[in-house]
């Protein structure tokens, strides 16, 4: 994609958009002054549906059709942005809330305003503090120019925007226990039924969208719905930023049109593998993938919502996360497992006792004090958390487990043979890496309450 | 009504109303589905995984709108991929349900054999063993064997006082969430919750003190697991060792059903000692539930200080004497008194010793009063509630309004209930001088000056100009039935007649007399306040006089000489008094006569509870040597006077009541001891489901019929309310559940919670007064002084102050008194 042609990471090629005076030179906030002077909020909602934009968070549900399930005899309606980006492996939204603000923020009044919202929240991770506060100077500087506030432009149409810190909670990503966090309370996913679109924020009507869902709401409103679909496929029409990350050369951000291949965005965007090592496998979105063992099938593979799902992953949240020959997988493994370890919020039995349990019986595994039964054991412990949950999370936490020992079973059983893991695997942490080399991947920090993501 | 649904579990059809719960409707047939989080009182959270059935449902033609049928005319069902939770699942019509596929068998056995990686197994030291939800699904459900390695287990604290009652095993916790969520839901109370997350998950309170709620001990019940225990019977005992009896609670007016424990013991020389004291289920009075001071202050009744030996006066001083030498004294004495007879009765006797009593007196043209401080039963007789109302069942088409009454702290589960009925729909009126735990289920809360009790109830129904009022009264001219459930915050026996005669007027006037679900609670003092009011006792307006007058006062289960220094000199100046008492109260040491009676654990009656419900208890333990029971004494003392009365065994005099109180009339003690089936089932086979609340097989109790006529009776005066001069302030007298009575105060345990002398005052009338928060104050009245110690609290209205009844300050009803800062010399009194 030329530089031009950004419609996310606009500020690489405008460095200043960041600056409300310059966002406003490129079009900025002329959505938003034309949806609430010349649109009524349907219009918006079908302007949404016909662009097929579909939600960035991982799920892929249609975005204008997830608006429209809030009922017009209930009020009031709320809009929620989650900005808890958590999985490991992603780090989109972050440059966009850190670069190109105002137009994730005028993505959340355009969806406040579609869905009649008067109250729009912004819920960021807790390690977000410091984009937090640009935030909240930014919604001043906002009200301060009139875009928010009361009687915009002119209309009877009044909107506040507010942001919240979670406390560094993986599981408030979940939509539901993110609502409980945001009203103060433990976050822990709730029940559904009743879904948010009828009982969200304080038992309200409420609309929860991704970042980077929101992101794409200006353009789309300023250019139509047709426009979007020039890039993408038909069911998964639009662009979408891919978090490389792993043994790559080239890791970051990258916005391509949906539909992309893994071979293109490895390779040709990402540079190879260091030291032209061979591929392995591939996680498409962040730890709680299922493995892609990379044959040429697999990395020709156009990464749209349909495609992903038929080699038996799942595009996701869309972190890629390069493995390549030197990952002995039952390393890698130990690492998501106990990743969701330290994160399962404990709500249900299976995924808190078993990724607990998991994390016992990998550190056997990779430190060779195991037995050859234990790759079973933990297959199966694996197998009886799946579909036994409340929310996703107790499934995500099987999923490199079981794709790993389904594929690469003799990683397993090397590793308890050879005792510690190969010292390859101890050097796997590319430059790039932050805080937390030991995932061997470009997330964010992931801290805990306990400090007990190591033993 | 809600419709009914049809649908299919395991093959077997069952009907229930639409919105029931797979859980529940498989329960109704039978199919106990196992659960730990799931409670039948509680909304489902889902988070055990423990009730994961396969549902399939009927495949719906798009263009019909009819099911599909396959070629042999059975609906097509579409099963979903996952397995479903039946305790969050409603049932739907032309609903399978599987609950014993391979499937569902493995994941229950998943679910426990992870449940048990984290338990520490240590069952033969639990005291929930023998009667434990995980140890009896893991027996029908489990794995025989774990996989986890046993040194892997996490550890963590094992005897965390939650606060001084109740402590917290955090290694047996499986994170189920009941605890939390009936304090939360149903108590309003929501002092604990989780802290952490993931494997770190626990139980932690918010409160300070500790676990500061009322009903802490019904979260032991509901535990599925040994995580929480009670300070009193942790250790105690093992439950396959108790037998179970079933009472009822003495200390207030709900009536709360209770099984007794008790065990043999060596230690005690073969006596039977009660273990515990659990709740039994009755729907229409307590559910499930009790109160911690129903369930811990039981003590007394064992107490060593028992009086076991009739007293006689002989030279000055009380000796023992026997039974016959004791009853022929009183006998005589009570010949000679004849009229000049005042017999004196609390409202902890039993109906049957009230009744003997109130005949011995008819016997003798004497008369029987009540021993209270709060009045109006008369107009709780006759416009109380009657057979077929239940708290339980109020709703929308009810108005409940609460006056002049802490009923958190008077009578909890009580509160639990209206608490419940408000979420259920009904309008919930509180009308008290100051903030109470129930404003926050109101819908509306109606503020007035002590002493303006009953202005403000005639206000409901003439109109007012004050917006809640007004609101208030609306709600109530509205609704199809109207309770009124009035106690006697800030109010003696004046203030509380009155007050009673206005609720009374207010009811009337709209019709919600003789109807179920309508009419007058009072929230009494004691257990059978009410039965002494059906039963002809009624309070004298001035109690000191009436005793100087009497030729012989004939007092039973009341201390007034130890409640009030006025009733003791009175007592002083009587010529004969007689006594039947537990301990040697203050009264007891002004007798003559001093004659030991069984407590409620040793012998059967029955009590009238508020709700006008009569309700038997049981012998729980053999009698201790020497005590008889009221009843009997009276009888005994009756027939040496030649007067016919029954004191073999209470289920004759029930009949004698029957036959001449016309409130009780048709009432004997099958009818009494009837059951009939309940709703959630709770039994021993399945304690995962509603928890160790015992089964009631032994009597839900009969409701009296209406009376619906007012006897003629005087019209209520307008309590006196004194004007405080200066330097004064008004003290009004509040109710606290734990009261330094003679049944709560050998309850070790629960000394850190009694009320305390404490004067309950805003801070700004404190500091008007130049008083400090816990300042130690000398507080004067009726020319006394005593040392008291002002607590700031500003949800009191300015100008006024509380203090609690039964702190050593004798005053019935608001007062003005005199406080200043205490001396040093000053004594405690």
């Amino acid at each position: 994609m030329s530089e031009q042609a950004y419609v996310l990471l606009r500020h690489r090629s405008i460095p200043d958009i960041g600056k409300l005076d310059v966002y406003r030179q490129h079009q900025g906030f002329e959505a938003f002054k034309k949806a609430v002077t010349s649109m009524k909020a349907i219009d918006l909602v079908n302007e949404v549906k016909a662009s097929g934009l579909r939600g960035r968070g991982g799920a892929g549900f249609p975005t204008g059709v997830k608006w429209s399930f809030l009922p017009d005899n209930l009020w009031p309606h709320y809009v929620v942005c989650n900005a808890d980006e958590s999985e490991p492996g992603t780090f989109k939204d972050r440059e966009m809330l850190e670069s190109n603000p105002f137009q994730l923020l005028e993505g959340v009044m355009l969806c406040a305003y579609a869905v009649g919202a008067r109250s729009a929240y912004i819920y960021l991770r807790g390690e977000f503090w410091q984009i937090a506060g640009q935030l909240d100077r930014q919604i001043a500087e906002l009200e301060a120019a009139g875009l928010l506030g009361d009687n915009l432009f002119g209309s009877d149409y009044s909107l506040r925007l507010y942001t919240h810190l979670g406390a560094g909670a993986y599981i408030c990503g979940e939509e539901t226990a993110l609502l409980e966090s945001l009203e103060g309370k433990l976050g822990q996913p709730r029940l559904r039924p009743p879904f948010p679109a009828i009982y969200g924020l304080y038992g309200k009507p409420t609309v929860i969208n991704n970042v980077e869902t929101l992101a794409n709401l200006p353009p789309i409103i300023l250019n139509g719905a047709n426009w979007y679909h020039q890039w993408g496929t038909e069911k998964s029409p639009g662009v979408k930023i891919f978090s490389l990350s792993g043994r790559v050369n080239k890791p970051g951000n990258y916005e391509l049109p949906l539909g992309a291949t893994f071979r293109d965005l490895i390779y040709k965007y990402g540079g190879g593998i260091p030291d032209g090592k061979a591929i392995k496998a591939i996680m498409p979105a962040g730890a709680s993938s299922s493995i892609i063992t990379a044959t040429d099938e697999a990395l020709d593979t156009p990464m749209d919502y349909e495609s992903v799902a038929k080699l038996g992953s799942a595009l996701g949240s869309a972190s890629v996360i390069v493995v390549d020959e030197t990952v002995n997988m039952a390393w890698l493994v130990n690492k998501t497992v106990n990743f969701f370890k330290h994160e399962s919020c404990g709500k249900c039995t299976p995924c808190r006792e078993g990724t607990y349990w998991m994390d016992h019986v990998i550190r056997r595994v990779v430190s060779g004090e195991g037995e050859l039964d234990d790759i079973d054991l933990l297959n199966n412990v694996a197998s009886q958390i799946v579909g036994k949950c409340l929310c996703a999370l107790g499934d995500f936490s099987t999923m490199a487990v079981t794709t790993s020992i389904k594929q690469f079973r003799a990683d397993f059983e090397s590793a308890l043979q050879n005792g510690r893991a190969p010292s390859a695997e101890r050097e796997l942490s590319p430059a790039h890496t932050t805080d937390n080399a030991d995932l061997g991947v470009g997330t964010q920090s992931q801290t805990g309450t306990d400090g007990g993501a190591g033993r | 009504m809600a419709k009914t649904v049809n649908l299919m579990i395991d093959d077997r059809p069952v009907s229930v109303p639409a919105g029931t719960l797979i859980v529940d409707a498989a329960k109704k047939i039978g199919n106990d589905i196992p659960v730990f989080c799931y409670h039948p009182k509680m909304e489902p959270v889902g988070m055990c995984r423990m009730c994961l059935v396969e549902i399939g449902r009927p495949v719906i033609d798009r263009a019909t709108g009819q099911p599909q049928t396959n070629p042999d005319g059975t609906p097509v069902l579409q099963f979903g991929p996952k397995l479903d939770t039946a305790c969050t699942t409603p049932v739907s019509e032309g609903m399978v349900v599987r609950t014993g596929t391979s499937k569902v068998v493995d994941a229950r056995r998943d679910v426990l054999e992870f449940l048990l990686t984290s338990h520490p197994l240590d069952c033969p030291i639990c005291d929930k063993g023998g009667e434990c939800p995980l140890q009896n699904l893991t027996m029908a459900h489990g794995p025989g064997k774990s996989r986890f390695l046993f040194d892997d287990k996490i550890h963590l604290a094992k005897h965390y006082p939650l606060g001084d009652l109740i402590y917290l095993d955090r290694e047996r916790c499986i994170q189920c969430a009941r605890c939390i969520r009936f304090e939360d839901e149903l108590a309003g109370d929501p002092v604990i919750g989780f802290s952490q997350r993931g494997r770190r998950l626990e139980i932690v309170t918010y409160s300070e003190p500790g676990f500061d709620s009322v009903f802490s001990g019904n979260t032991t019940d509901i535990c599925p697991v040994g995580a929480l225990t009670t300070a009193d019977f942790r250790f105690a005992a093992r439950p396959w060792e108790l037998k179970h009896s079933p009472s009822i609670c003495t200390h207030c007016p709900v009536g709360c059903n209770l099984t007794i424990n008790v065990r043999r013991e060596a230690i005690s020389s073969g006596k039977s000692v009660v273990k515990r004291v659990m709740p039994r289920q009755n729907e229409e009075v307590n559910e499930i539930w009790i109160c911690d001071k129903g369930r811990f202050a039981y003590h007394f009744a064992e107490s060593p200080d028992r009086l076991v030996t009739p007293l006689v006066r002989k030279n000055g001083e009380l000796s023992a004497a026997s039974w016959e030498e004791a009853l022929d004294l009183v006998a005589d004495r009570l010949k000679q008194a004849g009229a000049n007879s005042l017999a004196l009765a609390g409202g902890s006797l039993a109906n049957e010793d009230l009744f003997n009593l109130h005949q011995l007196m008819q016997g003798v043209g004497g008369q029987a009063v009540q021993y209270t401080h709060m009045s109006g039963g008369e107009y709780t007789a006759a416009f109380g509630l009657s057979e077929g109302s239940n708290i339980g069942t109020m709703g929308a088409e009810t108005a409940i309004v609460v006056v002049a009454s802490d009923l958190y702290q008077e009578a909890p589960v009580w509160y639990l209930r209206v608490r419940a009925a408000a979420k259920r729909g009904a309008t919930l009126i509180v009308v008290n001088p100051r903030e109470t735990a129930l404003d926050s289920a109101a819908h509306q809360v109606v503020r007035y000056a002590y002493g303006d009790e009953a202005a403000t109830v005639r206000a409901l129904q003439s109109g007012s100009e004050d917006a809640a009022l007004k609101a208030a009264a609306e709600a109530v001219g509205k609704a199809e039935n109207v309770v009124i459930f009035f106690g006697s915050e800030g109010l003696g026996l004046e203030g509380s007649r009155a007050l009673a005669e206005a609720c009374a007027g207010l009811l009337q006037a709209g019709g919600h007399t003789g109807r179920p679900n309508n009419g007058l609670v009072g929230v009494w003092p004691k257990a059978n306040n009410q039965g002494a009011y059906e039963l002809g006792f009624a309070p004298a307006a001035d109690l000191a006089d009436a005793i100087k007058k009497a030729a012989l006062v004939y007092i039973a289960a009341a201390d007034p000489a130890g409640d009030d220094p006025a009733l003791a000199e009175a007592l002083n100046a009587t010529s004969f008094v007689v006594v039947q008492e537990l301990f040697l109260t203050e009264t007891a040491l002004r007798a003559d006569v001093v004659l030991p009676v069984q407590s409620f654990i040793e012998r059967e009656g029955t009590f009238t509870s508020g709700e006008r419900r009569v309700q038997r208890f049981y012998p729980a333990v053999s009698a201790f040597k020497g005590p008889r029971p009221d009843f009997a004494i009276a009888a005994l003392v009756g027939q040496r006077l030649g007067l016919s009365l029954e004191g073999r065994v209470p289920s004759l005099l029930m009949l004698r009541i029957a036959n001449s109180v016309p409130a009780y009339a048709g009432l004997d003690y099958p009818k009494i001891s009837a059951v009939h089936e309940q709703w959630p089932v709770v039994h021993r086979g399945d304690l995962f489901y509603g928890g160790t609340s015992y089964e009631n097989r032994q009597g839900l109790g009969v409701q009296l019929k209406a009376n619906g006529a007012l006897p003629p009776v005087a019209p209520a005066a307008a309590p006196f309310i004194p004007l405080p001069a200066a330097g004064q302030v008004l003290v009004a007298p509040v109710t606290r559940l734990y009261d330094r009575g003679r049944t709560v105060t050998p309850s070790v345990l629960l000394h850190a919670h009694l009320a305390g002398p404490d004067l309950h005052m805003h801070p700004q009338t404190a500091t008007k007064l130049g008083l400090q928060h816990l300042a130690a104050v000398e507080l004067t009245l009726a020319g006394k002084t005593y040392v008291v110690t002002v607590k700031w609290d500003d949800t009191l209205p300015a100008g006024v102050a509380t203090l609690p009844r039964s702190v050593g300050v004798p005053f019935f009803a608001p007062a003005a008194v005199t406080v200043a800062l205490a001396t040093e010399t000053t004594g405690v009194q």
